[in-house]
């Protein structure tokens, strides 16, 4: 076990934007912290986001993945710690503010009308117009082209801006909905979950437009709970657990085995053995969860190290 | 996806997209099922009547389609905006006898009435729509409830103010004339009488097409009838939206009910109510899906051409116009049919 976290003192003060040579963040928290009452929803939550950079945020359900993008998109404001754009302390009071900053949102529900063409839920709600007063009517031609040549530079294959939306895949709905944020000026792309609700090839296709999407110089952060789909393309990963962030490695710190063990909780599994051993009678199921406890804390030796 | 002949694409073209053939595109457009079963019916009533093409009796049925045809355009609209109003009928009459009531009592010019008609069919529809949107109720239980209250009020005020079951007759008073002029004339076109009505109907349903396909509120109505919270999400004014479509079907409302006190020169204060369905129905036949996000103002004015047709068709059949409520609605479940299935057959293809 080589993994070592990085160092939040130096991690926030030594990188430098790649396009300015300034060591500011496009996006960086700080000890940021939330809760709703007596609940505490997250807590010490350091992260930063960079131009042409992946953080992934792991964790499991309920481990405030959701709390902290809406913290960062501007559904919720922050208790503790301090919130940099650019290297400004932000609090957003509302989604339009985030935008606004540059910071864009693909949900997991995408936003998209199924029923209506691409191209108009491409610019739904920032409709491209021409001419004056009443008068004044949308740009139909542009739209399409726009859309199209968008689609296009993001490596989007597809038919026919006209077909509705609906009848796309899950993946390239989602592609949609990422070039719809790129074109839009975003600088920060959340993805929450984007590869939850898909198929094995059509998550190696989103895969692929969040590196397109990076390599257009966005900074993105990558919500999942699949290690697998976040080693390969994140260069941070920030794992959180129960409100708590339980590491923060770079890309070259860490491997994906020890990114599963640590996204599984091995402690839990050997926890879990260790259970069932005493109530005896299940040594089926005793014997698979050893092998996981094995594979999930140490693949190559398969003994059991203690963590934490 | 079929594969067709793609060499001769330019380079940008996908090999995946095929030849869409025309016929095909026509045949996903939502009002095409209607445009099909209005022909058949034209040719039906033309076969078995003799009079239903000549140009006078035609002339009756677009104006029978045409007071349907007015509503069906802002009830189609708000139906593709995801959501439908039960009280147009009765408020259609609410707008006439306000303008009636009103420059009658006071004896004013009757275009004041007019005027004040226009508020007070505007009004109801921004009642309609406010209440929707902060209560989140569904439309048919606020627009159920104008409905009644509506009829109520129709009944109620007619008789306080008026003291009878029709208001007063305006047909003396000062603008009638005129107002006349505006809202129920006809024109003479090669001798045939064609009443204003149907331009306006025309009219409406031009510039409610071009609202709906080529400007920003368009694709906002298409959004907020597709999915609301997503439309929300992109930043379009749902509630906007929503009230300005309530709004839009009291102003087609106004204008038919305008067209129903000076065609004559008073109005039956319990007319009205059933008319809705008939609107409604109209913008079904039409294509318009009853969930929203799909449907065009074109088909709402064709559905409403149906219904002219068999109304008057009927009639010129001589057969017992007891029959016309069944036609109708063996009209409105093959028509809703017909769209299903053919919309299924140009989306799979």
């Amino acid at each position: 076990m080589n993994a070592h976290q990085i160092d939040q003192q130096t991690l926030l003060k030594d990188e430098k934007d790649p396009l300015t040579h300034t060591p500011v963040h496009l996006l960086s928290l700080e000890a940021v912290g939330k809760h709703y009452g007596n609940i505490i929803a997250l807590r010490d939550v350091t992260m930063a986001v960079d131009n042409g950079r992946v953080t992934c945020v792991l964790g499991d359900n309920g481990a405030g993945k959701s709390t902290l993008i809406k913290i960062i998109a501007g559904l919720h404001q922050h208790d503790e710690g301090t919130l940099h754009v650019m290297g400004d302390a932000r609090k957003f009071s509302s989604p339009r503010e985030a935008l606004d900053a540059g910071i864009a949102t693909v949900y997991q529900d995408l936003a998209v009308v199924p029923l209506m063409p691409i191209w108009r839920n491409f610019f739904l709600g920032s409709e491209l117009t021409s001419g004056f007063g009443p008068f004044k009517s949308m740009d139909v031609q542009k739209m399409k082209d726009i859309t199209k040549k968008e689609l296009a530079d993001m490596g989007i294959d597809l038919r026919d801006v006209e077909q509705p939306i609906g009848q796309l895949s899950g993946g390239e709905r989602q592609c949609v909905a990422i070039a719809r944020a790129v074109y839009f000026g975003a600088k920060v792309l959340i993805l929450d979950e984007p590869t939850a609700a898909l198929g094995v090839k059509q998550s190696g296709v989103v895969l692929r437009y969040i590196l397109q999407a990076r390599d257009r110089g966005l900074g993105v952060i990558f919500i999942t709970h699949n290690p697998h789909h976040a080693f390969p393309v994140g260069d941070r990963f920030l794992l959180l657990k129960r409100g708590k962030s339980i590491g923060y490695y770079d890309k070259k710190d860490i491997t994906l085995d020890e990114l599963t063990a640590q996204m599984a909780g091995g402690a839990e599994l050997a926890e879990l053995a260790h259970e069932l051993e005493q109530l005896g009678g299940h040594s089926d199921a005793l014997e698979e969860v050893k092998a996981e406890v094995a594979g999930v804390t140490d693949p190559t030796s398969g003994s059991p190290t203690k963590r934490h | 996806m079929t594969l067709t002949e793609t060499a001769s694409k330019p380079a940008l073209g996908d090999e995946r997209v095929g030849q869409r053939n025309p016929l095909q595109k026509l045949l996903g457009r939502p009002e095409v099922g209607a445009l099909v079963g209005a022909i058949v019916l034209f040719i039906f009533f033309a076969s078995v009547s003799q009079t239903f093409i000549q140009p006078n009796a035609f002339a009756t049925v677009l104006y029978g389609s045409s007071t349907i045809g007015i509503m069906a355009v802002g009830v189609s609209l708000l139906m593709i905006g995801g959501e439908f109003d039960l009280s147009t009928g009765v408020a259609v009459i609410s707008s006439a006898l306000t303008a009636s009531l009103f420059s009658w009592y006071f004896t004013t010019n009757v275009w004041v009435g007019v005027g004040l008609a226009l508020v007070v069919s505007l009004g109801i529809g921004l009642i309609n729509g406010w209440i929707l949107v902060k209560t989140k109720l569904p439309s048919f239980i606020v627009t159920l409830a104008t409905f009644l209250m509506l009829t109520g009020l129709n009944l109620g005020l007619t008789r306080l103010i008026g003291g009878s079951v029709s208001s007063p007759s305006i047909s003396t008073m000062d603008g009638f004339e005129s107002a006349r002029a505006v809202f129920a004339s006809s024109v003479s076109i090669g001798g045939v009488e064609v009443k204003i009505t149907v331009f306006i109907w025309i009219a409406l349903v031009a510039v409610a097409s071009w609202i709906l396909l080529r400007t920003r509120v368009g694709n906002w109505i298409f959004a907020v009838g597709g999915d609301a919270n997503a439309a929300r999400a992109v930043g379009v004014p749902v509630t906007k939206t929503k009230i300005g479509l309530f709004m839009a079907v009291g102003f087609c409302g106004w204008i038919l009910g305008m067209h129903n006190l000076f065609a004559f020169d008073s109005v039956q204060s319990g007319e009205g109510v059933g008319n809705e369905f008939l609107y409604i129905i109209a913008a079904v036949i039409g294509g318009c899906l009853l969930t929203g996000g799909y449907g065009s103002a074109v088909g709402g004015a064709i559905g409403a051409f149906i219904f002219g047709m068999a109304n008057k068709g009927i009639v010129y059949a001589q057969w017992n116009p007891d029959w016309f409520k069944f036609f109708l609605g063996l009209m409105l479940l093959l028509a809703t049919i017909v769209n299903l299935i053919v919309k299924r057959r140009a989306e799979l293809k």
